[in-house]
């Protein structure tokens, strides 16, 4: 159980940039979660860490221990595959053992600890049998046991939810996090998917085409997105994303989207060219006739007892996220209200989100 | 237009099921001939060996075999009743012939040495062949592709072309008529279908495991011992096979190279003389005895054998 650290981590394959420049700090004990689309980096990262990739540049400390050029045995860290890479020709116990014996940890321990395990993940009654006939779940719960058993340093884990069915995944969801929680360990968790994300994670990393774009706690990185990629990858709908005019002042505390001045968070930094994002998530859009900017109802999706509401406006496609006693249908007028506090400004050219008195220097920009 | 069919629209109809078997079979029993032929002429009497019409239905006899296993003289007939009774069968069906058993002949030698050859160069072909497998599986080597092509191409000759520069390389060596000689000269030729088929194999193997062993606390070497190979299992039999067949039936280089020391059973086989031209059952005997081991591999390893033929659709 220990911090790990990366220092401007680099990996290049060829001219291929898969990792830039990484800085993360994952604290002792922290489920940190790291985060993005398919092919930005994330298991690079992870196998980087590992041992199983060698960086082009940067350091890796774990415990304060500089290990960027130990070799994977020597590094005391448990790894989750993807694909769980259980031993085919190993029953479940001796994949569970496979670990300690490298070890020369004595027999009677051997036996004792994977008993443990097994009646930590409720696998006892499959430690006889061969690996190959195990359900999806089953396999996530053996990996899950080969990992732990070793009590090592840290747990790595490559989308160990991704195989399974979404019914279950859910459920494993849950399990994971009580299991990290029940061990303690830290451990840094590599998916796609944000939904898992938020609910599973300490603090999230956000990755896109090798960059880290923002690290922090699950509602930070949803409030306070720092860059336009991360305000439209997490939160589904994603946020509402409208061109608002610039240039725009420090201090500023108006926009204009398509003609009608919103009210925002008064800006510490000006942008000094004229295109201007503004960010809305739907919760933080009310449907209501003092609404400035107008537009019509193109359609109604339920869900539960919230409802989405898509409008065409002027200024493009908005979702707003209403309660399901507001009746609206398609083809009517309606305005558009923001909750200003909520409101993030971005820079269509850096992509990056303005500072104001609600944002602090968010993430790492 | 056909009525309602329960059949599944990717399975073959009846027909063209039944007249697949067919063809198979025909296909088998043409091949079976010579063999079964060879199993016979191994259980005639010499005389029925060479008798026309050929004979398919005869007393069957294991004079072949006693043949093929001693070396024998002829006898003036005063001195064949001179002797005492036979004491033993294989004695009797020899005097039968006017003839007595002088000694062993040299074909169990000749078995022994197949043996010793055929499986030295399989072991030495495939214990190499899996390990540069594994290494241009696994890791970045440097000319990768040319080194892989050239290994292919040392196959894309007939071996026997360079049968003279080979034979005055192993006199000037002193690996003439040795098995040493011969063990190498095999290894040579079956390594690179061993690296190819073998490279196909490890491929198919996903690295997670071998790196889930890495970080279970294992070195490179004890990951490719504990894992990588049990899983190669499969394809490393098939190799050995393939290996094992072409040492085991390799009759050109035998013969050019060996002599007497290390002779194969292949050159011998067909020189064994006896009465009158060459003695048909006892050649019988020593093929039929020549094809056991190989029927027997083959047989043990035919699960193994499909599919690693098959290879490519494996595993995932
Ligand atoms: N061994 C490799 N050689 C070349 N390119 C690689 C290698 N491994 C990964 N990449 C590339 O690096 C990028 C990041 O890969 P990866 O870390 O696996 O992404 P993720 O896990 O986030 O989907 C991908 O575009 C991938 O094609
Ligand atoms: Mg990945």
């Amino acid at each position: 159980m220990s911090e790990i650290r990366l220092e401007n981590l680099h990996k290049a394959f060829d001219d291929f940039v898969a990792v830039r420049d990484a800085n993360l700090t994952i604290a002792e004990g922290q489920f940190f979660v790291l985060l993005g689309p398919s092919g930005c980096g994330k298991t690079t990262t992870l196998r980087m860490i590992a041992g199983l990739e060698i960086p082009t540049s940067g350091r890796i400390l774990l415990a304060g221990e500089d290990v960027t050029n130990r070799r994977a045995a020597a590094r005391d860290i448990a790894f989750v595959f993807q694909l769980f890479a259980l031993y085919p020709h190993m029953n479940v116990r001796r994949n569970l053992a496979f670990p300690l014996i490298s070890q020369g940890v004595p027999r009677a321990e051997i036996r004792t600890r994977v008993a443990e395990v097994a009646r930590l993940l409720r696998i006892e009654h499959l430690l006889a049998l061969p690996v190959r006939g195990l359900t999806g779940g089953d396999r996530q719960r053996v990996a899950l046991g080969r990992a732990i058993i070793r009590r090592p340093k840290a747990f790595l884990m490559d989308e160990p939810l991704g195989a399974l069915d979404a019914e279950f995944r859910e459920l494993m969801c849950e399990e994971l996090r009580l299991l990290h929680d029940r061990v303690g360990a830290t451990t840094v968790y590599v998916t796609h998917d944000q939904v898992e994300a938020m609910a599973m994670a300490d603090v999230i990393a956000v990755m896109n085409q090798g960059e880290v774009l923002q690290a922090g706690p699950p509602s930070e990185v949803y409030n306070r997105p720092a860059t336009l990629f991360v305000a439209d990858f997490i939160g589904s709908p994603a946020m509402n994303l409208l061109p608002a005019m610039g240039p725009l002042a420090p201090g500023a505390d108006h926009a204009r989207v398509s003609g009608a001045e919103i009210a925002i968070p008064r800006l510490r930094d000006g942008l000094a060219h004229e295109e201007a994002v503004l960010g809305a998530r739907p919760e933080h859009i009310t449907l209501s006739d003092n609404g400035l900017l107008r537009g019509h109802v193109f359609g109604v999706e339920y869900t539960g007892v919230r409802q989405i509401v898509v409008v065409d406006t002027p200024a493009g496609r908005v979702r707003v996220r209403s309660p399901n006693t507001v009746r609206v249908s398609a083809g009517e007028t309606v305005g558009l209200e923001f909750s200003k506090d909520a409101l993030m400004l971005f820079d269509r050219r850096s992509e990056r989100a303005l500072r104001s008195e609600q944002v602090q220097g968010a993430g790492n920009g | 237009m056909s009525g309602p069919s329960t059949r599944s629209v990717l399975e073959p109809s009846p027909w063209s099921q039944r007249l697949a078997a067919l063809l198979v079979i025909v296909y088998a029993l043409i091949t079976m001939i010579p063999l079964v032929w060879i199993v016979l002429t191994g259980l005639k009497t010499p005389p029925d060996a060479i008798a026309y019409p050929p004979k398919v239905f005869f007393e069957p006899s294991l004079e072949g075999y006693v043949n093929l296993f001693t070396a024998r003289s002829r006898q003036a007939p005063e001195y064949m009743a001179s002797l005492p009774p036979p004491t033993s069968w294989y004695d009797e069906l020899v005097r039968k012939r006017n003839m007595v058993i002088t000694g062993p002949s040299r074909f169990a030698e000749r078995y022994l040495n197949s043996v010793i050859i055929g499986f030295g160069s399989t072991f030495l072909a495939v214990f190499l062949g899996t390990i540069a497998a594994y290494g241009f599986s696994r890791f970045k080597v440097p000319l990768k592709d040319d080194l892989l092509f050239f290994i292919l191409s040392t196959r894309m000759m007939p071996p026997i072309a360079v049968a003279v520069p080979i034979f005055l390389m192993y006199r000037v060596l002193g690996l003439s008529d040795t098995h040493l000689g011969m063990i190498l000269l095999y290894t040579m030729v079956n390594v690179s279908l061993a690296v190819w088929l073998l490279k196909g194999f490890i491929d198919e193997i996903p690295m997670e495991y071998e790196e889930a062993a890495l970080v279970d606390g294992y070195s490179r070497m004890q990951a490719f011992w504990k894992v990588v190979l049990p899983q190669a299992k499969t394809g490393i039999a098939a190799t050995a096979i393939f290996c094992l067949i072409f040492a085991w039936n390799e009759y050109a280089f035998a013969l050019l190279l060996t002599s007497g020391e290390a002779q194969t059973a292949p050159p011998f086989i067909p020189i064994i003389i006896g009465e009158g031209g060459l003695d048909w059952p006892a050649v019988g005997a020593g093929t039929t005895l020549f094809l056991l081991p190989i029927v027997f591999f083959t047989v043990l390893l035919r699960k193994h054998l499909l599919r690693g033929i098959t290879f490519g659709a494996v595993r995932k």
